[in-house]
This record gives structure tokens, C-alpha cells and sequence, in this order.
């Protein structure tokens, strides 16, 4: 069974702060990580491997400092590692991403499953995965906390609002998973790390992967930015300060003026 | 990379709005490093108009034959018995409006089996007409069979804006059609309006403490998700019935590639729901461990609500991801929410600002919570907290 994971770095949304002064973003100093989902996704890729002796493909798509998440996967198990680095990718939305992914999956060729992260921490859509896989014309299943594959059959659960279903599911297939809330990520072995070294990882450009120029960077993305603009200032309330009890005081008699405690 | 044009006057602005810091002032002219993603966030900041994206290649299409706003009305079926999830109506709602504005019609999207019950009540929201595709095939969601309907219908009968709910079932479909039909999609909208023809789409964006308006001035149709509780559900037309316009669409082969096997509903919850609930007491990176969020399920306790937690604590372990409130999590509208070392990123201010009195605690006078309380309790909540409890169970 041949498995492609796709996974993305990202900014660790933990340590990012906000100037006050102007509410943007400070980047920097922020440390990046391997996007969460596709960490547990990984994981369970290479459960699967461990089982059935699956090759582990890694892609991502990134400027060249995304290696270290393809170097970090192939320290976990993987097997193989794809960067598809160039500037046509620049000012990608999901649909120009999802197709240049798609792309370079093609040209991996003769997968079996597609498993990606449900949502990058950065951008938040969950758009990516169903869009590679309506371009590899496979179905999809999102949204899925355990997978298990077996012959040409993959089974997960997969979580709908208020509960779960079980599917089965056709190989080949793309699945999205999110973690359950008990996950902890794994890291490897400073010697695993090492052995890793060695293993490969291509860099592909949009020409590498035969990608269609109208389809890449922003002639592939519908989506453009009208304006942008901080968030409506409220008028400021009330502030009290002093010591806890103090505080404490107070706060309990606003409950009493506010009618929640009688 | 942005293209800056001699018009720069290297007033500096734009360095201050690039999200990604990819804009520096170099011998009083704008210039963009690598770090540039072509978000073009800066276009609209410049005074002057000297920032643009580059041309893209795309002929212009005729997009004058797309008219209608659509909204994708998700069925709920638990395996037993089946219901129009409210956030159907919701965009409805918003829906009416939209087309109002646009002078086009409203129109419902039912996909499912024995659906029509649902009609009547479906048409008071100012509804024109109802798109029905109906049959056992449909009975349960199948995403190449929802997907080959939904986009079937749009090529068919072209509408200029299709809104989605951002539930499971609707974050599954809409990124899948959007994919074929070459269109855009914005995720998670929090205010949808009309400029100029096009639908802008508001949302918080670039992870920052900023939002962003987006649009797809070139593609039809416009589509977005939107969260359940994000617009207010108004009858506008009591007694009224919409036009119903039945479909029959035969399921690809395809679709039997997945299959249900079978279909787990938790129990209800014993606590209240977030989004139902009165009182919300959230808590943020501020609140630290466990130990902390035990102090908010106290306090929860005694003032009859429920504990909610910001993206960053989620993060950190110290809640489940359901009770997530903000953009990407739950909208609560609370009679009183409390928040608790909470910075009050605009991701999370979206999901709870609409709630009656607002309470913030944070340890720095500075925090943006503050901005959007009635009272702002300067300090750490780990430390006020403990005394308020001592007081409420006197």
C-alpha cells in the first residue's frame, strides 16, 4: 500500500502575541511547527505501516525552510519526503493549493490513501483536503479521528455533529483527521533523527509537476481581498484594579446589580 | 511579490498593515521582501494606489447570467428521526437580506428524503423558491452524491451567491464543489453584505488581531460557510408559500465507494449547551493548568452556567475542542460571559461579543478583552477567582 500525507508548517499558535499598540500579529521569533492535524495524521500513517508495510510519502508546499516538517516526518517513519517550492505558488487561496497538491500527487503516482490534517492551525478552512481530492476524482471522508486499512478497504470514525459514524470506504480514498482530546504528539529519538539524514526528499517546482499556469498562485484563486481593517472599537467600560479580595468584592456586587445573583 | 509603482510617496503606511511584515521603507520607497504571500491586504491601505497584485491571465467571463442567493439547507437525522438544522434559518435570514439588496430571488437547497414536511416552515423566512432533490438515494449524506446534486443545480440554474453552514456536513460539501466549479469560498464568515454587486465576506484573517473583507469579483457563483448562531433567525414571511422546484438527479457510481456502516449519537450532554447556555465562564492561556479551569467550572457551578475556553487554551490541552468559543469554534450570545485570562484576540471576540453584560479579568490593563466589556477586572483570575468563590458559597 502506497500512503501520501500532506503536511504543512506552521507559525505555533501558542506562542504568537499581539502588539497592543497596533493588534498586528508579532511574528517574529515565533517558532514554526508541523501543522498539529497533520502531525496525528502522520501518526496514524504510520501506524498503518507498522501493520502493513505501507510506504509513508510526505508532501508539503512552502518556501525552503518547510523542509524541516518533511525532515521532522521522515524522523517519525516516513519514508520519502516532496517540497513543491516556487514562486508561481505565491498568493495561493485553497483552490490553487489543493490543485497544485493534487498535481504533484499525480506525479508521485499509484497511491492507495491520501491522508492530510482536517484544517491547517493558520488559515483554519479545512478546504485543502476535499479539494485535492475532487481534483485526483477520489472520494473523500472528513473529518475522522481513527483509521484503520486493510486489503483495499480503509475504516474510520468519523465525527458528525453530536456524535460519530463508522465508514468503510474503497481504497484509493482521501482522509482528514483530527484528533481526539486526549492526544499527545510524538517526537523522535535524537538517533532517529540522525538515521533520517539520509532519506530523500525532492524539490519539485511547477514545472516538475506539469501544473497548468492559469490554475497556479493567484490566476488559481478566486478569492481577493476587498480591504482589511481592525476590529470596530467598542466604548471602553468600567475598569477596577486593587488587590484580589478587593476585586473579588467588587465583582460579586456586579452580579448583584446585574440581577445574577439575587 | 506586490507590485509597488513610482506613485509610492513612502508614507509608511502599508509597512504597518502587511501581515506578514513583508513591507519595509527603503530610501523613502515601499519595498516587498520574500516574505510576501500576494494576500494583498496593503492594496486598499495606500493613499496613493501605488500598490497592485499582478495582473492575473484570466479572460473575464460574462457573469451577468448568475442571479439568485442560494442557501444550502442542511437536514439533521440522527438515523431515527429527521430535522431542518437551525442554522438553515438562520442563513436564510441573512439570505433575505442579501437578495433584497441584490434585487435577486432567495432560494432554499433541500437535499434528502421525504423532505417536504419541512417546506412550509422553510418558506416564512422570506424564501422565493425551494430546489428540491428527493429520494431514498439521499436519505443520508453522501459527499459525491450531495455534491454531483448541489452542483448540478448550479450549473443548471446559475445563482450568484451559495451559502453553506460551516457544520460538519457543510465544511465537508463546499470546499468538494467548489473545487469543480472553479469558484471561490470563504470560511467561517462572521458579517456578509453587497458592494458594488460582488458579496463581501468578513471574517477575521492572517491569524492577527485584524479583518479582512473578501471577495470574488471575478468568479459566480460567491460561496461561503457560516457558523451556526453568527446571524439572527427573522420570519419575514408568516403563512407564505415558496415556489417548489423538484429535481430528480441519479447518483453517480462513485458514491458507493463509502459507505455508512453505522451512526453513534452521544448521549445527551448532562451539562447545558454552550450555545444555549446563560451564563459562559471562558478561560484563557491565562488560566494556565487544570487547576485553573477547575477554579471556572466552580465559579460556573455556583452561578448556574457552563465553562468555555478561548482557542489558545484549547490549544494548550486544558479544554475540549466542542467548547472552543470564537470564529472557528462556538458563538454564544450569554446573558453574562466572564472571561478569564483571555487576551481577547478578535477570533475569540467574534464568538462571544454579542452576549448582554460582558465581565473581563486579565492581568494586563492593555488586554483587547477590555475593549469589549462593560466591566474589566484588572488582575490575575487565578487569584480573584478563589475569593469570589469563598464570598458566593457564604
Amino acid at each position: 500500500m502506497n500512503i501520501i500525507v500532506c503536511i504543512k508548517q506552521v507559525p505555533d499558535s501558542t506562542q504568537v502575541k499581539v502588539d497592543p499598540k497596533t493588534g498586528t500579529l508579532i511574528r517574529a521569533g515565533v517558532p514554526s511547527i508541523l501543522n498539529p492535524y497533520d502531525h496525528f495524521a502522520l501518526e496514524r500513517a504510520l501506524d498503518i505501516k507498522a501493520k502493513t508495510g505501507a510506504k509513508v510519502t510526505l508532501l508539503s508546499m512552502g518556501p525552503n525552510q518547510a523542509t524541516a516538517v518533511l525532515r521532522l516526518g521522515l524522523a517519525l517513519g516516513a519514508d520519502e519526503g516532496v517540497l513543491l517550492s516556487d514562486r508561481a505558488f505565491a498568493g495561493s487561496d485553497t483552490w490553487a493549493t489543493s490543485y497544485a497538491l493534487a498535481t504533484a500527487i499525480k506525479k508521485i503516482g499509484g497511491y492507495d490513501l491520501i491522508l492530510c490534517g482536517q484544517m491547517a492551525i493558520d488559515g483554519d478552512t479545512a478546504q485543502t483536503g476535499p479539494g485535492i481530492a475532487y481534483h485526483l476524482n477520489i472520494p473523500q471522508i472528513t473529518f475522522c479521528e481513527s483509521i484503520d486499512a486493510s486489503g483495499n478497504q480503509v475504516v474510520v470514525k468519523k465525527l458528525i455533529e453530536g456524535g460519530h459514524q463508522i465508514l468503510e470506504a474503497d481504497l484509493p480514498v482521501l482522509v482528514t483527521m483530527t484528533m481526539p482530546p486526549d492526544y499527545v504528539a510524538k517526537y523522535p529519538s535524537f538517533m532517529a533523527a540522525h538515521k533520517a539524514q539520509d532519506k530523500t526528499i525532492h524539490t519539485w517546482t511547477a514545472a516538475d509537476i506539469g501544473a497548468d499556469p492559469s490554475k497556479l498562485g493567484l490566476n488559481g484563486s478566486p478569492t481577493r481581498v476587498d480591504r482589511i481593517f481592525p476590529p470596530p472599537a467598542r466604548a471602553k467600560g468600567e475598569m477596577f484594579s486593587g488587590s484580589a479580595v478587593e476585586l473579588a468584592n467588587k465583582f460579586v456586587e456586579i452580579l448583584k446589580k446585574e440581577s445574577v445573583l439575587k | 511579490m506586490i507590485q509597488i509603482s513610482e506613485k509610492c510617496v513612502g508614507c509608511g503606511k502599508c509597512t504597518t498593515v502587511c501581515p506578514f511584515g513583508a513591507l519595509s521603507l527603503v530610501n523613502r520607497k515601499a519595498v516587498a521582501s520574500a516574505a510576501c504571500t500576494m494576500c494583498g491586504a496593503c492594496v486598499s491601505q495606500c493613499p496613493v494606489k501605488a500598490l497592485s497584485l499582478p495582473q492575473t491571465g484570466a479572460a473575464k467571463k460574462d457573469l451577468s447570467a448568475y442571479k439568485g442567493v442560494w442557501v444550502f439547507v442542511e437536514i439533521a437525522n440522527d438515523g431515527r428521526t429527521q430535522k431542518v438544522r437551525p442554522v438553515g434559518f438562520e442563513l436564510l435570514s441573512k439570505g433575505r437580506e442579501l437578495a433584497t439588496q441584490l434585487g435577486e430571488e432567495l432560494c432554499a437547497v433541500v437535499i434528502g428524503y421525504g423532505t417536504q414536511p419541512f417546506f412550509a416552515e422553510l418558506s416564512q423566512y422570506g424564501t422565493d423558491k425551494i430546489y428540491s432533490v428527493d429520494g431514498p438515494a439521499y436519505a443520508q449524506y453522501n459527499t459525491i452524491a450531495y455534491a454531483n446534486a448541489l452542483v448540478t443545480l448550479i450549473e443548471k440554474y446559475k445563482p450568484s451567491v451559495v451559502l453553506y453552514p460551516s457544520t460538519y456536513i457543510g465544511r465537508d460539501l463546499s470546499p468538494r464543489i467548489s473545487s469543480q466549479l472553479f469558484v471561490g469560498l470563504t470560511a467561517d464568515c462572521t458579517g456578509l453584505s453587497v458592494k458594488e454587486g460582488n458579496l463581501i465576506q468578513t471574517r477575521p484573517a492572517f491569524g492577527g488581531n485584524i479583518m479582512a473583507d473578501i471577495k470574488c469579483p471575478d468568479y459566480r457563483p460567491q460561496m461561503s460557510t457560516v457558523r451556526p448562531n453568527v446571524f439572527k433567525k427573522a420570519v419575514t414571511t408568516p403563512g407564505r408559500m415558496a415556489a417548489v422546484v423538484t429535481e430528480s438527479i441519479p447518483v453517480p457510481p462513485q458514491a458507493a465507494k463509502v459507505r455508512v456502516v453505522n451512526t453513534h449519537m452521544d448521549p445527551p450532554a448532562s451539562g447545558m449547551k454552550l450555545d444555549e447556555a446563560e451564563v459562559v465562564i471562558a478561560g484563557g492561556r491565562g488560566m494556565k493548568d487544570k487547576a485553573g479551569f477547575d477554579l471556572l467550572e466552580d465559579l460556573a457551578k455556583e452561578l448556574g452556567g457552563t465553562v468555555g475556553a478561548s482557542r489558545a487554551a484549547i490549544d494548550l490541552g486544558l479544554k475540549d475542542k466542542d467548547q472552543q468559543i470564537g470564529q472557528s469554534g462556538v458563538t454564544v450570545s450569554a446573558k453574562l460571559y466572564v472571561a478569564c485570562g483571555i487576551s481577547g484576540a478578535v477570533q475569540h471576540v467574534v464568538g462571544m461579543e454579542h452576549s448582554d453584560v460582558i465581565i473581563g479579568i486579565n492581568k494586563d490593563a492593555n488586554a483587547p478583552i477590555f475593549n469589549v466589556c462593560k466591566y474589566g477586572f484588572v488582575g490575575d483570575a487565578s487569584q480573584i477567582l478563589p475569593r469570589i468563590l469563598e464570598q458566593l458559597k457564604k
